[in-house]
């Protein structure tokens, strides 16, 4: 065979490469989109709603959106009060490190100046902390003044859900979006977002 | 009629090559001739993944994928099918085991070189037969629905988290719902059934064939290749039949009375083989008090949680099975064997056989002030095994190697 020939055969079978290779990503489309959340699974992820007028002062309840767990907790007027006290304990009072929806609105870090509503899954690896609000010595901390503590990997959180320092979880409590009209709370959608 | 049996046969052979197969790898095929116990945990995986497969299938039958079944299924398994709770701890029991003797089948390979040129390659097979195995086994774990199925598949899917930039998203796509859902159980039921299943076999199809290429070794580390007989087949060699086969079946006797008292009188070993909160259906509002991994996955579990960091956890731990995969080359020694390397690699290899075990017991126990440093010291001694084994393997002095076996 000659030279000329060699080359062209090589540009031939670079070319009906490139085309078989370009149908590649036409092909693994339906298989990769098929693992997408279906219209079904979006569905029944909507936003709920629930009156949170009829909670005590200082208790919390817990709220499942997307089958996932989501904290709200009606504080006293002492607990929001006492919020500063265990500032040196936190990793990041301010929640600078991750983009936070309603920053600065309010101390709860919700859009109410009363109810605090955060995600109830752990930033580290997924587990649902638990609510303590007891200010009393703790297994975990010795001078605990309420909060939240990750069974799992023993991870500390306030008690509007902001993380402390030198625990596995690296930020805090995430805020999912959220709107009140009157006492009717919206979690999982907020109309001025 | 004896007649016919032997056309039939010549028949079949002339089309399919039965009998110079069956001899090259099977009756014929030689193996060293002295060798030693650990030299039986490649038969013994072999048989335990034949085990997992027949059961699998028999689970296969009764096992339900759905959010509202996958628990219940399972139950109506251990209760109602008849001998359905045999076979359903046949494959819990299986699974542990096939982790075991696969352990101990590596750790032989460290033990006497198994790795060095030329099993490079059989090496990375059995590295990726062992991650194939952990994605295998993780998989066939969330299937019941329990509360630690849930639970542990939400800290490993959270782990894709981590992941800067895409790590939400491709939690989504690999969840295919908001949290571990029905959707979820039955797209890792395809896989734990049929994808990786298929990927195992043709991996230990390729792990056999380049071991039979290159020769199995011996516990002296003696190239056998190199004294051979006028028909090429190595004097310190047996063949494969009789010897090598009544040799593994006395192993696989023991073996077996070993899964047999397991299965029947500890299936749930304690907590460690089946952990008691997946006796409880899966709960996505209320995490157990305390989550451990398997037994098999412990000393991983506690590295990712030696370090503070989630990526980083995700990286060391990834890192910790990925530096298996360079062994051939991290072991710059003469000699194959522990037997005739020097005494850093005995100190080394013991330092880090302790090491894992205690990553492993950590990784079941939960979270004090000591063992976190403990975790630490111990993952760092694991990693310092592989990172320093160039060093230590080419400045030891090493004992001369017999020419024969």
């Amino acid at each position: 065979m000659q030279d000329k020939d060699k080359t062209r055969r090589k540009v031939l079978i670079g070319l009906t490469s490139a085309v078989g290779l370009s149908g590649l990503p036409f092909a693994a489309t339906p298989f990769i989109a098929a693992w997408n959340p279906s219209a079904k699974a979006k569905a029944a992820g909507a936003a709920v709603k629930l009156d949170v007028s009829k909670m005590q002062y200082g208790q919390q309840i817990q709220v499942s959106w997307r089958k996932q767990p989501v904290f709200i907790i009606r504080h006293t007027k002492e607990s929001l009060a006492s919020l500063d006290n265990s500032l040196s304990k936190l990793a990041d009072p301010n929640s600078d490190l991750i983009s936070e929806p309603y920053k600065g609105l309010y101390p709860t870090r919700s859009k109410s100046s009363e109810y605090s509503v955060m995600s109830g899954v752990c930033t580290h690896l997924g587990c649902a902390p638990k609510y303590f609000p007891e200010i009393e010595p703790k297994p975990w901390d010795a001078t605990w003044s309420g909060g939240f503590f990750c069974p799992c990997h023993g991870s500390m959180f306030d008690i509007v859900g902001r993380v402390f320092k030198g625990v596995p979880a690296p930020t805090n409590l995430v805020i999912p979006p959220h709107m009140f009209e009157g006492s009717i709370l919206t979690i999982g959608e907020d109309k001025e977002l | 009629m004896k007649e016919r049996a032997g056309k039939l046969f010549s028949w079949l052979n002339t089309r399919l090559p039965i009998i110079n197969t069956f001899e090259r790898h099977l009756s014929k095929h030689p193996v060293p001739s002295k060798v030693n116990f650990w030299y039986l945990f490649g038969a013994l995986a072999s048989v335990t993944l034949i085990i997992q497969i027949v059961s699998g299938i028999w689970l296969i039958m009764p096992y339900s994928n759905t959010e509202e079944e996958a628990f219940s299924s399972i139950e109506y398994i251990m209760r109602d099918v008849d001998y359905g709770w045999v076979i359903r701890y046949i494959h819990t029991t299986g699974a542990s085991m096939f982790f075991a003797v696969v352990y101990l089948h590596m750790f032989r390979g460290l033990l006497y070189g198994s790795y060095q040129k030329p099993k490079e390659l059989v090496w990375i097979f059995g590295c990726t037969i062992y991650l194939a195995m952990m994605a295998e086994g993780f998989l066939g774990y969330v299937l019941p629905y329990g509360q630690m199925s849930y639970w542990g598949a939400q800290v490993i899917i959270s782990l894709f988290g981590a992941i800067p930039y895409i790590g939400e998203s491709l939690e989504l796509w690999v969840r295919g719902d908001y949290y571990i859902s029905g959707i979820t159980v039955s797209r890792f039921f395809a896989l734990h059934v049929v994808a990786l299943p298929l990927v195992l076999i043709a991996l230990v199809f390729l792990h056999l064939v380049a071991l039979h290429e290159v020769g199995a070794g011996n516990p002296e580390g003696v190239d056998i290749e190199e004294f051979v007989d006028d028909d090429g087949v190595p004097l310190d060699s047996v063949p494969f039949f009789p010897y090598k086969v009544l040799n593994a079946l006395v192993g696989i006797g023991v073996f077996m009375t070993v899964f047999a008292i397991i299965m029947f009188f500890f299936p749930e070993g304690g907590g460690y083989f089946i952990e008691m909160a997946n006796f409880q259906k899966a709960n996505p509002l209320v995490t157990p008090d305390h989550i451990a991994p398997v037994w098999y996955y412990a000393p991983f579990f506690t590295m990712l949680r030696a370090v503070p960091d989630p990526l980083g956890g995700l990286i060391v731990m990834a890192a910790a099975v990925a530096i298996f995969f360079v062994v051939p080359w991290l072991d710059r020694s003469k000699v194959a064997s522990i037997r005739y390397k020097g005494i850093y690699s005995k100190i080394a290899l013991t330092l880090f056989g302790v090491s894992f075990l205690t990553l492993g017991y950590l990784g079941t126990v939960g979270v004090t002030e000591v063992r976190k440093i403990m975790s630490v010291i111990c993952t760092v001694i694991y990693f310092a095994y592989f990172l320093l084994m160039p060093i230590y393997t080419k400045y030891e002095t090493t004992k001369e190697v017999p020419k024969r076996l």
